[in-house]
């Protein structure tokens, strides 16, 4: 018996709640909106990955990510939250950067998608991920390819006069400035916090372009 | 994921057909907002119809000095175009003040009127929504609501409608454009097209199953100075606490909406008539009769002064 009724109470509490959670965990068709569904047939997919032509047949549900990763073991494109919050499954798709993982790979039926094994490789580096090793733009490395993925497509937007929220005269071509590298980049989330050094490297490379 | 069956459709009427057939088909465009809610099962669609083939893919001017928007359009690429950059400044800023670069190049213009609420408690399925699962009652009431809602709220439901681009297209006085299964065409007011949630929450507008948006026009440009004021947490990749969207002309005149405070873009067309009278006297009418909870009360004033700071650009 505790001395502290406020304890007693709270433990009491605690132990009701733990009651109804086991109640409502063991009757999971009163909760859950529709039953179980069968999987749907499986479909043929088809389209370039870093310029190789590739055919798939694929649950319906499997996102352009998991087609990548899972299906053709390109497993370069990370998956880190699976919710389009991090960025680390970035790729691009016909020239855009995009989450893979909040698309279907069924609907990319004809479309080119270019991930990180398509910038560079270890002998012939993407001047992108040479200016990372450069400028130390990363520590534990998992989101990196999504980052280099995105800065690639990154400065290719600015070049291109795609505008954002730093921009203060919406009519003007924009810059590849500091801040505008740090708005755009705002999609891709670095826990290790490289993020001065991932501008860095990036403007390195939008200096090389100039 | 719940399985599903997919199809690519082929005209608009098809596509409407498509889903009117059948309560639990979902039209899916980019896909960014259903895709991550499907993961949850706060979604659970078991068809759904793509129709990114439709061709609503441009942005051509009307014959009335305006430019109609196709529903596919991408938010980058909205807030690109020539045309709004230099005459509907306000667009372009409110969906570039919006998610990341990523998003942005895959959500399209009719789904981001269509994007569902960020209520945590809509999306943690063991807790009670109105919203998500109807008469199941609101955990928000009571609960953890800075980030909710703060007036055309009901008992049933505090959330908001979280996006910006609307926000900036009720300042615009923009028209959804919509094609149903028996080919009926109609052309809503932004102003009409959100509901606010009274007894039904799930419904989020006055879309009829099966009824697909084709285009957003906007009406001739308005001139004056744009502005969309975002007030967040982070300095980007942030939802609104509060945000302005205004259209302020040189004698002081103007109209403005507020996002992040209720079920929908906020725009009270009388507080527009107030704003040469400065901040206070606009937010006092537009949040006429607001029901802040204790944790979002400071919404309110916050409001007064991104409109504020907003007028102050305005002159300077």
């Amino acid at each position: 018996m505790s001395d502290i009724p406020e304890l007693e109470v709270s433990r009491r509490g605690l132990l009701a709640g733990s009651a109804a959670t086991a109640v409502v965990a063991a009757t999971p068709a009163a909760a859950a909106p529709p039953p179980q569904t069968k999987a749907a047939p499986m479909m043929p997919v088809s389209f370039a990955v870093n310029g190789k032509r590739e055919t798939l047949s694929l649950d319906p549900r499997t996102t352009l990510l998991d087609a990548l990763r899972e299906h053709l073991h390109l497993t370069g494109t990370k998956k880190g939250c699976d919710h389009g919050q991090c960025g680390a499954c970035t790729v691009m798709v016909d020239g855009v950067r995009i989450n893979s993982c909040l698309s279907l790979a069924v609907m990319h039926e004809g479309d080119k998608i270019t991930t990180i094994e398509g910038l560079g490789t270890p002998d012939k580096l993407h001047p992108m991920q040479a200016a990372f090793i450069k400028h130390d733009g990363y520590q534990c490395g998992y989101c990196t390819p999504g980052q280099i993925c995105s800065a690639v497509a990154v400065l290719d937007e600015i070049k291109r006069g795609v505008p954002s929220h730093v921009q203060d005269d919406l009519t003007a071509k924009p810059r590849a400035t500091n801040i505008e590298m740090r708005e755009r980049m705002s999609g891709n989330i670095c826990r290790c916090g490289a993020y001065s050094n991932i501008a860095e490297a990036m403007a390195d490379v939008a200096g090389e372009n100039a | 994921m719940r399985a599903f069956t997919y199809e690519r459709a082929k005209d608009a009427s098809g596509a409407a057909r498509a889903v009117a057939a059948n309560p639990a088909a979902k039209f899916i465009a980019g896909g960014t907002n259903l895709l991550d809610l499907m993961k949850l099962e706060v979604e659970a669609p078991t068809h759904l119809v793509d129709v990114q083939d439709l061709g609503f893919d441009k942005i051509e001017a009307t014959k009335d000095g305006g430019l109609r928007i196709g529903a596919l359009v991408t938010n980058t690429n909205l807030a690109a175009d020539e045309r709004v950059r230099r005459d509907y400044g306000v667009l372009t800023r409110a969906i570039v003040a919006g998610a990341s670069g990523q998003l942005r190049n895959k959500a399209s213009t009719a789904g981001n009127l269509l994007q569902r609420t960020r209520c945590p408690y809509f999306y943690d399925t063991n807790m009670a929504c109105n919203k998500r699962k109807p008469g199941s009652g609101c955990a928000a009431i009571g609960g953890y609501s800075r980030q909710l809602g703060v007036i055309g709220v009901s008992d049933a439901c505090i959330a908001t409608f979280p996006g910006d681009m609307a926000v900036a297209m009720r300042v615009l006085d923009a028209v959804i454009e919509t094609v149903d299964a028996t080919g009926a065409r109609r052309a809503i007011p932004i102003s009409d097209f959100h509901r606010l949630w009274g007894n039904s929450p799930e419904q989020d507008t006055i879309l009829k199953q099966g009824e697909l948006i084709t285009a957003v026009t906007l009406p001739r440009p308005l001139g004056g100075k744009h502005f969309y004021e975002k007030v967040r947490d982070r300095a980007s990749y942030a939802y609104a606490l509060v945000s302005v969207a205004a259209v302020i002309q040189p004698d002081g005149t103007g109209r403005v909406a507020f996002g992040g405070v209720a079920p929908k873009p906020w725009r009270v067309e009388a507080a527009d008539a107030l704003l040469p009278q400065g901040a206070a006297a606009v937010t006092a009418r537009a949040f006429q009769g607001a029901t802040p909870t204790k944790d979002n009360a400071f919404k309110l004033p916050l409001a007064t002064r991104a409109l504020a700071a907003v007028i102050a650009d305005a002159k300077a």
